[in-house]
């Protein structure tokens, strides 16, 4: 059985879990620098000056904008216990959607319409994508960690061919594979006073909506209720089939929108074997949120300015941008740590694996000593 | 307490204790196992029994406390430094590869490069001439029936060559006929010279097989029966001074034997007034069809009547859980007719029949029945999830879902620290109350129960079994699937009998033999299939 804990401690448990791992992997990763002959001082100064300062803020936002649709979206499948890892084949598609029927559609019809057709249509493309995996996983339980990496492998392939094929720039002077640029005047506005796109706004707008759904609504307790146990799910008369069916759609549907919000707001053309992989790289903080739409915000914010930021930086410390993946990877390893270390504590283990303390007692411990005193928990 | 005798021929156990986070399972246990002995244990659940056979089997270590093996101290720090000991245990539960034979089960274990049939048939031969059960090597462990399987289990246990064989509640799963042949086998493997240690919470069990009793309490020794004293004592001596040790006062006599089963299982609830009273649900020709890989249910045609208790007697998993999926509506029914009421429900799902009063108390009470990780409150309306008025207009309504929650903890007396606190930290007969407060509350008017009153502690096992027929004697209707066949006597009006996913018979229960009809039908029907 395991205790309660109180609930400031419960808090102080979640933000625990959450920084520390943060704070750990940018610890090695700075000794990771001085082995590499920099100062890492110089690099986090460098992160904060190219991330945050003059008008480097708004990069930031504006690289934002599709991490926090991409978070939302895995958290929306993952909340199920369901891994959809096709998140890059998936957000290319909707890129491409906007990249490539943009040009055609903006000089025939009124912006606002075409707008709003290119996002509805990324969202479509998104979900029906989706449905493969979904169908195969509630038909046949075939594991959606393979069946969604294959589609998004394909999703990949598809977008090349359509780029370097029929979405190709009809300029004949751009022999480069990528589409026509869509014009300024077309794209998403900017907030007033800066370069920051409303891609943003809507980002943040979902993820307020995302929370209320989760926390109050009886379809975020069904969510629950499925993600925690399949079979309480049906228990309770909750259709399997469905809510796999409908989490897969959902989170397919808002990964493909960041990629056309990030095309229409940010990036106005789409090359050929361009893949920002932006699905990687939010993932830790998916989790290091506890899969919190509200707690992804400032966890995916953080990664946008270090992102962001870090380019510049890595690059005026004479390191590759490369090194941000690195980053990324230790965040995982540490938050890996930190939960196993957070859930022995909190059973009242030892921190060492079943036995070892035992054996090693054995050998080097004291002879009195090495059989803890009785009632003391050891395992 | 016995004398402390720990010479040869004697596994003694010596202020045994072992803790887990909030609860001494083994406090200071010391007792002595003698070869040529069946050594009971008894106790409820939570006494500590399983925590001193996996100390014995080498698969936990204890904090504190001495094991001696003839006299010499001996921790037992892996299974294979059991095994090497000669300590062999049969579990609870089957660990028998049901896609294996039999001789590759018993072989599973073995370490040399070349698998050695001829001394494995040698070694199976010469076991089964010791347990006096003939045993198939060739036949595939999942064809065997429950008793035989047993008797491998056994054979697996002393494969090594045994000086003590611990047997884990053998008897749970068993007809009353299969009990007899274990107990035979028993006094065989005694009569070798071996040490037997038997588990079991049934009083009558531990009188006829045992030589000596030791009851455990809370983790603590709180009473040995020597084997001289044993033989003394008439059986009914023997169990009043059993009972004093497991319960202490806090019970009386007359429910703490019933519960105990020192007396002979009998029907205990009130007629229900036979025919007169109206059909409730009613199965025809029903059948399921493909769902994963337990027994689906053929040609299934019962009728639960108003105010009445049927019982489902059958061994685990001859499509106990695929009826009562077919009833609660989590499986379709692929052939058949439902009727509830007269109405046909084949093709409501679960929330339509569970708005008609039809309940599911499933056995799977962490996985299935309850979400471990959300607040009781929500589990106790997890049913009527998005109904009003604890959902309005999709928005949770918490006042109206914590006034609910606090009128079902406050009726069925569920002990939690708020309604706020998390179902998985509560225990297990707590747990079992949440669902049955869910399940009876708001128009419930048919029942299925799933062993409802498996691996709970005996005040709790008294209190859902007043709480079902309490349910059925103010109208309810029941359909209980137990494989505790005292259980299923003391409460059904009718008992029927599942085998392989099929309707064996329905036994009347009235009056005394109901077990040994049930039995019969029970093994009649085994041996049909698997002759």
């Amino acid at each position: 059985m395991i205790e309660e804990l109180p609930r400031f401690r419960r808090i102080a448990d979640g933000l625990v879990r959450s920084i520390l791992p943060v704070v750990l992997a940018l610890v090695v990763a700075g000794l990771i620098i001085v082995a590499m002959g920099s100062n890492p001082l110089d690099f986090y100064a460098g992160v904060w000056k190219y991330g945050l300062t003059g008008s480097n803020w708004q990069d930031s936002l504006r690289l934002m904008a599709p991490l926090m649709i991409i978070a939302l979206g895995l958290i929306v499948s993952f909340r199920g216990q369901l891994w959809n890892l096709g998140y890059n084949g998936t957000y290319l598609l909707g890129s491409v959607v906007a990249s490539g029927f943009g040009p055609v559609l903006y000089p025939v019809l009124p912006g606002w319409i075409v707008t709003a057709i290119l996002i509805v249509g990324s969202l479509l493309v998104g979900a029906i994508w989706a449905i493969v995996p979904a169908v195969l996983k509630a038909r046949f339980g075939t594991n959606e960690i393979i069946t969604s990496l294959v589609m998004s492998f394909i999703a990949i392939g598809v977008v090349n061919l359509l780029i370097k094929g029929p979405m190709h720039d009809t300029n004949p002077k751009v022999t480069a594979p990528q589409t026509a640029t869509i014009p300024r005047e077309d794209l998403l506005p900017f907030l007033a006073g800066t370069r920051v796109h409303v891609g943003i706004v809507i980002a943040i707008v979902l993820a307020l909506v995302a929370q209320f759904v989760v926390s109050r609504t009886s379809f975020g307790v069904r969510l629950d209720v499925f993600g925690a146990s399949p079979k309480a799910a049906q228990h309770v008369g909750i259709s399997r089939s469905w809510m796999i069916i409908l989490l897969f759609c959902v989170s397919g549907a808002l990964i493909a929108l960041a990629g056309s919000v990030d095309v229409l707001g940010n990036v106005t053309y789409q090359r050929a074997n361009w893949n920002p992989a932006y699905g990687d790289a939010v993932m830790p903080f998916v989790f290091l949120a506890r899969l919190s739409p509200l707690a992804a915000i400032p966890l995916v914010g953080f990664y946008s300015v270090f992102a962001n930021g870090g380019i510049n930086a890595a690059r005026s410390v004479g390191l590759n941008s490369d090194f941000l993946l690195v980053v990324v990877g230790l965040i995982l390893v540490f938050m890996t740590i930190t939960e196993y270390v957070g859930n022995k504590r909190r059973l009242g283990q030892s921190y060492l694996p079943v036995g070892m303390k035992q054996s090693v007692m054995a050998i080097f411990g004291p002879r009195s000593s090495a059989r803890p005193a009785s009632g003391k928990v050891t395992t | 307490m016995s004398s402390m005798a720990a010479g040869p021929g004697v596994i003694s156990l010596r202020e045994i204790t072992k803790a887990f986070p909030g609860v001494v399972a083994n406090d200071r246990i010391s007792l002595d196992i003698v070869s040529g002995q069946v050594h009971c244990l008894l106790g409820e659940n939570g006494a500590g029994k399983s925590t001193l056979i996996s100390i014995l089997a080498g698969m936990q270590q204890p904090d504190s406390g001495t094991i001696l093996v003839d006299g010499a101290p001996a921790p037992i720090n892996s299974p294979k430094a059991a095994v090497d000991l000669g300590i062999g245990v049969v579990h609870q539960h089957s660990t028998l590869v049901p896609a294996f034979t039999v001789l590759e089960n018993l072989m599973l274990g073995e370490t040399g490069l070349v698998r050695n049939e001829k001394r494995a048939v040698a070694r199976l031969e010469e076991l089964s001439e010791l347990l006096g059960a003939r045993i198939d090597p060739k036949a595939l462990a999942g064809d065997l029936g429950l008793g035989q399987q047993q008797q491998v289990e056994i054979a697996k246990a002393m494969w090594k060559g045994s000086r003590l064989l611990i047997l884990d509640e053998p008897t749970s799963m068993l007809t009353p006929q299969a009990i007899e042949k274990l107990a035979e086998s028993i006094a065989q493997i005694k009569a070798r010279g071996l040490a037997v240690v038997f588990i079991t919470h049934k009083l009558r069990e531990a009188y006829q097989i045992g030589d000596c009793v030791t009851i455990l309490r809370g983790g603590k020794n709180v009473g040995h029966i020597g084997a001289e004293q044993l033989a003394s004592l008439s059986e009914a001596q023997a169990h009043s001074a059993i009972l004093a040790a497991m319960f202490g006062e806090d019970i009386t006599t007359p429910d703490a034997a019933d519960l105990a089963g020192a007396t002979e299982a009998r029907r205990e609830v009130d007629d229900w007034g036979g025919g007169a009273k109206s059909v409730r649900l009613q199965l025809s020709g029903v059948a399921t069809h493909g769902h994963g890989h337990d027994t689906d249910i053929r040609n299934v045609s019962i009728s639960v009547h108003e105010g009445e208790i049927l019982g489902i007697a059958g061994i685990d998993g001859h499509g106990q859980s695929a009826l009562a999926e077919v009833v609660a509506g989590q499986r379709s029914a692929s052939a058949g007719s439902i009727r509830f009421d007269g109405e046909d429900i084949a093709r409501r799902g679960v929330r339509a029949r569970q708005k008609l009063g039809l309940r599911y108390v499933t056995d799977d009470r962490l996985y299935e029945g309850t979400v471990a990780g959300m607040s009781v409150a929500i589990n106790l309306v997890l049913k009527r999830i998005g109904q009003a008025p604890f959902w309005k207009l999709g928005q949770i309504n918490r006042k109206a879902v914590d006034a609910e929650a606090d009128r079902l903890i406050g009726e069925y007396a569920i002990k939690t620290p708020s309604s706020a606190t998390r179902a998985g930290t509560l225990s297990g007969g707590n747990i079992q109350k949440v669902l049955l407060a869910r399940e009876l509350t708001d128009g419930a008017r048919f029942v299925v129960v799933n062993k409802p009153t498996y691996g709970l502690d005996l005040k709790t096992v008294k209190l859902v079994r007043q709480i079902l027929t309490e349910f059925a004697s103010s109208g309810g209707s029941v359909l209980l699937l137990s494989t505790d066949l005292d259980e299923l006597v003391e409460l059904s009006h009718r008992i029927a009998v599942i085998s392989d996913g099929e309707i064996a018979g329905i036994v009347q229960n009235d009056g005394r033999g109901t077990a040994e009809r049930v039995g019969q039908l029970m093994t009649g029907a085994i041996e049909g299939t698997h002759a």
